[in-house]
């Protein structure tokens, strides 16, 4: 499918570059370049086939204006290797001219592109990447998937309120890990609940069963589980072989665990969990229903997942922006233009926050169920716009 | 070799030092190469954030080539080496904070060189024995253990989300880092070429000779009085301060330090360039570095998706159609070109 | 207690099941098949589409997957590694790893980047509880299946013609081919089986930890480690370091102690660690014998 979007981009520079020659042609600078910087390859893959499919779908949807100019992506694969994206935004920026660079598949590679965004004064939309310091890295981040804080707090509070005290949690060993970890364990803390033991796994360790048993040997009230998106199929794997329900112990966690992508094929084990979300394909509006309909119908047998809604939403916030300041370029009017931004996306209202620039939004809680025969994550409860409760903490302070 | 390296320690020191100045004779194709690297950061100024990894890539696989195209010692744990030294330098980068003596470069590539030949100093006595497959995993398990001390030490290193706020100052106080990248080129080609001509006065010196000696039989050179562990020590130590300076120099140029420098991948990529370009011939690590990232730009462009496969279809066919790697294939043309004839 | 030395058993012997074709391959022709991954992986997918696109039981993918990828390994073996035998090692590794990565993107180009998930035969799902230990049926499985394996392997390495003569040249090819052995075939016969335990293995596999197109990087390392730790001359040496690898994984992840009032999880260090003092102290590895080649 990338192919075809290059391929689709150089038809398009080439018709340009044929009408440039023409009088009536459109000029250079009517034309906004959006470099999207994604794991294509690598290990964190699906992340980027998701977000690059949800960008191409989105600009055959609303067309390649906006602001009265021409967007134009240009995608780049960074592998998932931090120098690698930081040259492909330097690049973007420099040579490609790029108005706006967007994507980052994990956080390491936010962190390592935000100087360039600061330096270039480019606006840096992150599109994925779920550690909550990210927005501070640069006054150009500005994110349109969701914080680890942020969709971790809705399920503590869950656990706190049916009457769970004593947890165990299981988290993938890096940044976005242990933002989970720390603040499912500070909310349980602050309602007088215990937390019995904190695990945190290899972030590349095909193998949970120990850390699974050691949970299931402390006989915790629930189990607490955070993986990156993409891993959650084996950790629910292994989670189904112990048997936590014959114990009593329930097993909760962020959704990154109930992927969309991946949850059909878990497997009957899941029915029953309950994760704390952002996002689901089942999120019953409109704007989803014809969101995932449209993403099926483009990527047979792909299930659209959160990491393609925060790529969808982050078109649309270039395209708002871009509109907002009628095609100005100007990166640090495109962020002031980005900041309050408020729409309804397909994961239901979601606006930028104008102090922290980052997303506000609702979580879910959800249950997994079967629904005509395939596994879905059914909301049951909301909570409405959600800040990122680390940030928030922080201005408290102040 | 062999014969010249016992002539050397044992007198005939005439034909010996003509043996050397004859091995040590810069050829024009040699000039060729540095004065076309130099001028490609006022012909390409657009690419030159590409070339300097190239740099720093080549630099690293020529660090490597010391090690195991000369010692004969396989390491696949090389980025142990690289990640130490970007984390030195991304530190006292940090330390400085854009002003003073710890944040100018050029003494944070001096620190993390002298931190890696320490390290590495140390390290070399567990290489010393075995054979390939044993020095292979010896490397490889060292190296993933400072990987893992890396994520273990998240309050130094920053752990996962990566070291933030490196602020590298002017390089000598004067060049700064701009966002085209040029200056960051050509200082980690100057950094590249004055180790380069370091390294191969050292690989043409008797100390040099000796490795390839023992490379091509320890036991043997042993026997005319190396003192094969010692030797190996001293070029492992080169090595790994070489790397350390790659990778500083990474760290340096892009301000910013992760996990990702001690991944095994580097390591493992280090090791496929130096074959790649040719083992045992120090260019075959520069022209391997530029070819394998000019390769891999071009693919990634042309197929973001799937242009693993072609490149490991170009491995497969190098292989199976030329010996010694790209190098290989130069020398070839080159003996052709100048009619010496014979493949190299 | 118990169940961590279950479960490091099952990932033990798991290990073996992929690892062996590679130790004796090396320890054969002194090969480094970097690209052994690739037919655990084929292994793998195969289980995965005979399942999926067909609604076949596990039982059915394993011997299938044993069938294919032996096949694929003979004919690969014939074709290409047979020219690579008088190479460099380093030049071995060079092909090799070019075969993994067009392995890793072929199978990204026909399957898809994310991971698969293989469900277990409903047989085989749940636990059995034996006293206070929970045992699950699976591992049970994959426990009792790589020890007949592994015991079948040794017969047939100590009681067949064509394991002596295996033996022979693996202790000296020169000598064997002497004798009249034709070391050849047994090498292309050897492979083919390598390979097709490998696929056995990755079929078996995929039912505990997910599939994806990276597993041969991911799983190369493990490889090597089994056959450091191992040595290349006996089956006896992989097995064995196989089953001490993935208990001291699991233990290592399990415990962790408490040092200075923290606890430091040594999951991470513990396999390397034993690796390297192993290597340091016996370089031919831990069941090797010291003049190996």
């Amino acid at each position: 499918m990338n192919a075809k979007i290059t391929r689709r981009h150089t038809l398009a520079a080439l018709a340009l570059a044929a009408t440039a020659l023409s009088p009536f042609a459109a000029h250079a600078e009517d034309v906004v370049k959006v470099g999207v910087i994604l794991p294509m390859t690598g290990p964190s893959a699906s992340t980027g086939r998701e977000i690059a499919a949800a960008i191409k779908l989105f600009q055959e949807q609303k067309g390649d204006k906006a602001g009265g100019k021409k967007v134009e992506v240009i995608i780049k694969d960074d592998t998932g290797v931090a120098d690698i994206t930081k040259r492909l935004a330097q690049e973007l920026v420099v040579n490609d001219k790029a108005a706006v660079i967007a994507g980052f598949g994990l956080t390491p590679l936010a962190l390592a592109a935000a100087p360039i965004a600061t330096q270039a004064k480019v606006p840096a939309v992150v599109m994925a990447a779920g550690t909550a310091i990210i927005t501070e890295a640069s006054p150009y981040i500005v994110r349109t998937s969701f914080t680890l804080p942020q969709n971790t707090m809705p399920i503590a509070q869950w656990a706190v309120k049916n009457g769970i005290k004593k947890v165990v949690t299981l988290v993938s060993d890096y940044g976005p890990g242990i933002d989970a970890e720390k603040t499912f364990v500070a909310t349980i803390k602050e309602n007088g609940g215990q937390v019995l033991e904190s695990l945190r796994s290899p972030l590349k360790n095909p193998e949970f069963a120990p850390f699974l048993q050691k949970a299931k040997d402390l006989k915790p009230d629930a189990l607490f589980l955070f993986v990156p998106s993409g891993q959650g199929a084996a950790l629910m794997k292994q989670v189904s072989e112990r048997d936590f329900a014959k114990e009593g112990i329930k097993v909760i966690g962020t959704g990154d665990v109930t992927d969309d992508e991946q949850l059909n094929n878990m497997g009957d084990a899941v029915l029953g969990m309950i994760t704390s979300h952002n996002y689901s394909a089942d999120h019953d509006s409109p704007e989803n229903k014809a969101y995932v309909a449209a993403f099926e119908k483009a990527n047979p047998g792909l299930r659209p997942n959160f990491m393609s809604v925060g790529g969808y939403d982050g078109m649309a916030l270039i395209y708002a922006a871009l509109d907002k300041t009628k095609g100005d370029t100007d990166g640090t009017k495109l962020v002031e233009a980005m900041k309050g931004m408020s729409w309804t996306s397909p994961r239901g209202p979601i606006s930028i926050d104008p102090e922290t620039r980052d997303i506000i939004q609702n979580v879910y809680i959800r249950k997994v169920e079967k629904k005509n025969g395939q596994l879905y994550n059914v909301e049951f409860e909301t909570m409405a716009n959600i800040k990122d409760p680390f940030k928030a903490a922080k201005a408290a302070k102040k | 070799m062999i014969d010249t390296a016992i002539h050397a320690t044992k007198g005939g020191e005439s034909r010996a030092m003509a043996y050397f100045a004859e091995r040590a004779k810069w050829r024009w194709p040699e000039f060729a190469l540095w004065i076309g690297a130099f001028a490609l950061a006022f012909l390409f100024p657009s690419r030159a954030l590409l070339f300097n990894e190239v740099a720093i890539l080549a630099l690293f696989a020529l660090s490597l080539d010391i090690v195991l195209g000369y010692a004969g010692i396989v390491s696949l744990g090389h980025g142990a080496f690289f990640g130490l030294g970007a984390y030195v330098a991304g530190l006292l980068a940090k330390a400085g904070a854009g002003a003073g003596l710890f944040s100018d470069p050029t003494f944070g590539l001096l620190i993390s060189g002298i931190a890696c030949a320490v390290v590495g100093y140390i390290t070399s006595f567990l290489v010393l024995r075995g054979a390939d497959l044993t020095r292979l995993m010896v490397t490889l398990g060292v190296a993933l253990i400072f990987a893992e001390l890396a994520n273990r030490m998240a309050w130094l290193t920053g752990g996962a989300d990566g070291l933030q706020g490196v602020m590298p100052g002017k390089i000598l106080g004067i060049f700064e880092f701009d966002l085209y990248g040029r200056n960051a080129y050509l200082y980690s080609l100057t950094t590249l070429f004055l180790l380069f001509i370091v390294a191969r006065k050292v690989i043409n010196s008797p100390f040099g000779v000796s490795l390839r000696a023992i490379k091509g039989n320890a036991l043997r050179a042993g026997a005319v009085g190396i003192n094969v562990n010692r030797r190996l020590n001293g070029a492992y130590t080169i090595g790994a301060a070489y790397a350390g300076v790659a990778g500083a120099l990474l760290a340096q140029t892009t301000a910013f330090v992760s996990l990702d420098v001690l991944d095994f991948h580097r390591s493992a990529d280090v090791m496929l360039i130096v074959i790649f370009g040719g083992v045992g011939t120090l260019y075959g690590a520069i022209v391997g570095a530029a070819a394998f990232k000019m390769l891999y730009d071009l693919l990634a462009a042309a197929t973001p998706q799937y242009w693993q496969f072609w490149l490991g279809l170009i491995l497969v066919l190098l292989v199976l159609f030329v010996r010694g790697g790209v190098m290989g294939l130069v020398g070839g043309l080159y003996n052709r070109l100048t009619g010496k004839g014979g493949a190299a | 207690m118990l169940t961590v030395l279950f479960d490091g058993l099952a990932y033990g012997m798991l290990l073996f099941v992929l690892a062996v074709g590679l130790s004796v391959t090396l320890g054969l022709m002194n090969f480094i098949n970097l690209a052994h991954g690739a037919f655990a992986m084929a292994g793998g997918y195969i289980a995965v589409v005979m399942m999926q696109r067909f609604g076949l039981s596990l039982f059915w993918g394993l011997p299938v997957a044993f069938l294919v990828t032996a096949a694929a390994g003979a004919f690969l073996e014939r074709t290409l590694y047979v020219r690579l035998y008088d190479k460099p090692h380093l030049e071995q590794v060079m092909f090799t790893i070019g075969l993994v990565f067009m392995s890793v993107a072929g199978v990204d180009y026909f399957m898809g980047a994310s991971p698969q998930i293989v469900n277990v035969p409903d047989a085989l799902d749940g636990n059995i509880d034996i006293g206070d230990v929970s045992l699950n049926k699976y591992r049970l499985f994959v426990i009792a299946f790589c020890a007949i394996l592994t015991i079948a392997l040794q017969l047939g390495l100590s009681k067949t013609r064509f394991g002596s003569r295996l033996r022979a040249a693996v202790d000296d090819a020169r000598v064997a081919r002497g004798l009249g052995i034709n070391v050849t075939t047994i090498f292309a016969l050897t492979f083919a089986f390598g390979s097709g335990l490998a696929g056995l293995g990755g079929a078996l596999g995929s039912a505990i930890f997910s599939l994806d197109p990276q597993f041969p990087l991911k799983f190369m390392i493990y490889f090597l480690v089994v056959i450091a730790v191992g040595g290349t001359t006996t089956i006896t040496g992989p097995f064995f370091a196989s089953i001490l690898l993935g208990v001291a994984d699991v233990a290592g992840k399990y415990y962790t102690p408490n040092i200075g009032g923290h606890k430091i999880q040594i999951g991470g260090f513990v396999i390397y660690t034993i690796m390297v003092l192993v290597l340091i102290f016996r370089p031919q590895g831990l069941f090797g014998r010291a003049q190996g080649k």
